[in-house]
């Protein structure tokens, strides 16, 4: 299959871009990074610079793989990352736009590269359980409720892609943030550092210059992993409470 | 004060805090006043509303609420349009070419121009105050407002005023667009408050989105159907 791409091209980080076309010849069972791949190859055959673009892991776990594909972060399909989109959801001669994600505190490094290290700093700042809760047999001395270890589940399921910043008309960085202070506060284990966690964590998101959740929910829309923004309305719990009972 | 508390009200979540408590005061108040509007539609010459409106004017707790009610309504708008700053500029210099939503939870649309809702709203409230309140409080009698006789006691005749407004075409579609736009503000708002406030269950959730677009629809419809039955009965 032909396919007409417009792909965001940026040198570096102070570089302006700009779009330019190229024209791929792909096969349909290609994932979108082997589409990708495909162009590289010949861009580098033919003496040009390959575009740049993140990825890992290329199995839907990891969370390097990003893109913006014609208007949607991680593509058309829903559930799904970059990786794990494959070419038979696009048909013949269609023209796709490849953007990097765009938000302030992402900044584009180079052609599709992103700098998401926001979202490592957030995990920094409170993001973990800080003793050792020993090997699963430990783990297994404590009782969960089953209700409460799927929800502490789902939310652990985020892989940190940003996909819901990059969704986000204020790209706001709640539903990252609210995923991983979630799946801790929700665990015996990631109690005793709950209120701390949250605060630390929201202070740092605020530091990184994201914008501030208005509810639109695009963020839990095109999350590939399909976290709930019932997640968000546990962080604001969190924070709240946080905010006026600890004596810091 | 210590700083922790301006601290926590101009962090994200803090300011979304204040949002909400804000237009959860404001809703309440919606109702309150679409209470005592409705008494414009008895068919008693206005006397009814006129003896509302002069308890509404003197009594010290309504007063007292209503000095709340400006100052939640300033405070709304102050914070909601320094959110609304911060969020244009989160997404950086650079937008995207091409944004295509999938369908959400909320429309997002409602949910997007919650800021351009909420200025034209503001234009509103201004007018609305000018027209009425203003000269309620401030206009001189015998001019700007007449007094009318309720069980012997003279009170500046509210009613006639209103019944003067909404004879005239332009104001009759004037106040039935804003509340076609309040409508929109509040299909997001209600629900949005309560997801701001943490309360978000998947047994109560679902109760508060039917409540919340059977509120925006019915209380605008509301105070929409005044100037339109007084257009048509008294025009």
């Amino acid at each position: 299959m032909k396919l007409n791409l417009k792909i965001w091209r940026q040198q570096n980080a102070k570089a302006s871009g700009r779009f330019e076309s190229y024209q791929v010849d792909a096969n349909e069972h290609m994932s979108f990074l082997e589409m990708l791949d495909v162009l590289n190859e010949g861009l580098v055959s033919t003496q040009k610079e390959p575009v740049a673009f993140e990825h890992d892991c290329r199995e839907g776990i990891c969370g390097t793989c990003s893109l913006v594909i014609t208007g949607q972060p991680h593509g058309p399909q829903s559930g799904t990352t970059t990786c794990q989109l494959h070419m038979r959801h696009f048909h013949e001669g269609e023209t796709i736009v490849i953007e990097p994600y765009r938000a302030k505190a992402f900044p584009v490094l180079k052609d599709l590269v992103v700098d998401r290290s926001a979202f490592d700093r957030i995990i920094q700042a409170g993001g973990y359980v800080s003793v050792d809760t020993g090997a699963a047999p430990d783990g297994n001395d404590i009782l969960i409720g089953k209700e409460v270890a799927a929800k502490s589940f789902d939310a652990a399921a985020c892989i940190g892609c940003g996909a819901c910043v990059a969704a986000c008309p204020n790209a706001s960085a709640m539903l990252f943030v609210s995923a991983k202070v979630s799946h801790l506060a929700l665990l015996p284990q990631g109690k005793p550092e709950s209120a701390r966690r949250a605060m630390n964590m929201v202070h740092q998101m605020d530091e990184e210059g994201f914008g501030m959740c208005s509810n639109v929910t695009a963020c839990e829309a095109e999350c590939p992993k399909g976290i709930s923004v019932e997640n968000i309305a546990r962080l604001n719990r969190e924070f709240i409470g946080a905010s006026f009972t600890t004596s810091k | 004060m210590n700083n922790w508390f301006l601290g926590f009200f101009t962090s994200s979540i803090g300011r979304k805090l204040l949002m909400a408590l804000s237009g959860l005061f404001l809703i309440l108040f919606l109702a309150i006043h679409l209470a005592g509007n409705l008494q414009l539609l008895q068919n008693d010459g206005g006397v009814a509303f006129n003896k509302y409106s002069a308890f509404m004017g003197h009594n010290p707790f309504i007063q007292l609420v209503s000095k709340g009610n400006f100052a939640f309504i300033i405070l709304h708008a102050v914070v909601g349009l320094m959110l609304w700053v911060k969020n244009k500029t989160a997404r950086g210099a650079q937008g995207y070419a091409v944004v295509k939503t999938r369908a959400t939870q909320t429309n997002p649309t409602f949910a997007k121009f919650m800021w351009l809702y909420g200025i034209i709203m503001l234009v509103f409230i201004i007018i609305h105050l000018v027209q009425f309140w203003a000269v309620m409080k401030f206009g001189e009698v015998g001019t700007a407002v007449q007094l009318v006789d309720i069980e012997g006691e003279q009170v500046r005749d509210l009613y006639s005023l209103v019944g003067a407004a909404f004879t005239n075409l332009g104001f009759v579609v004037f106040y039935v667009m804003s509340m076609v736009v309040i409508a929109f503000h509040l299909w997001h708002g209600f629900q949005s408050a309560f997801q701001t406030l943490g309360w978000n269950h998947p047994k109560y959730t679902p109760i508060i989105q039917v409540l919340g677009k059977a509120y925006s629809v019915l209380v605008p419809l509301g105070f929409a159907v005044i100037p339109i039955v007084f257009y048509l009965l008294h025009s």
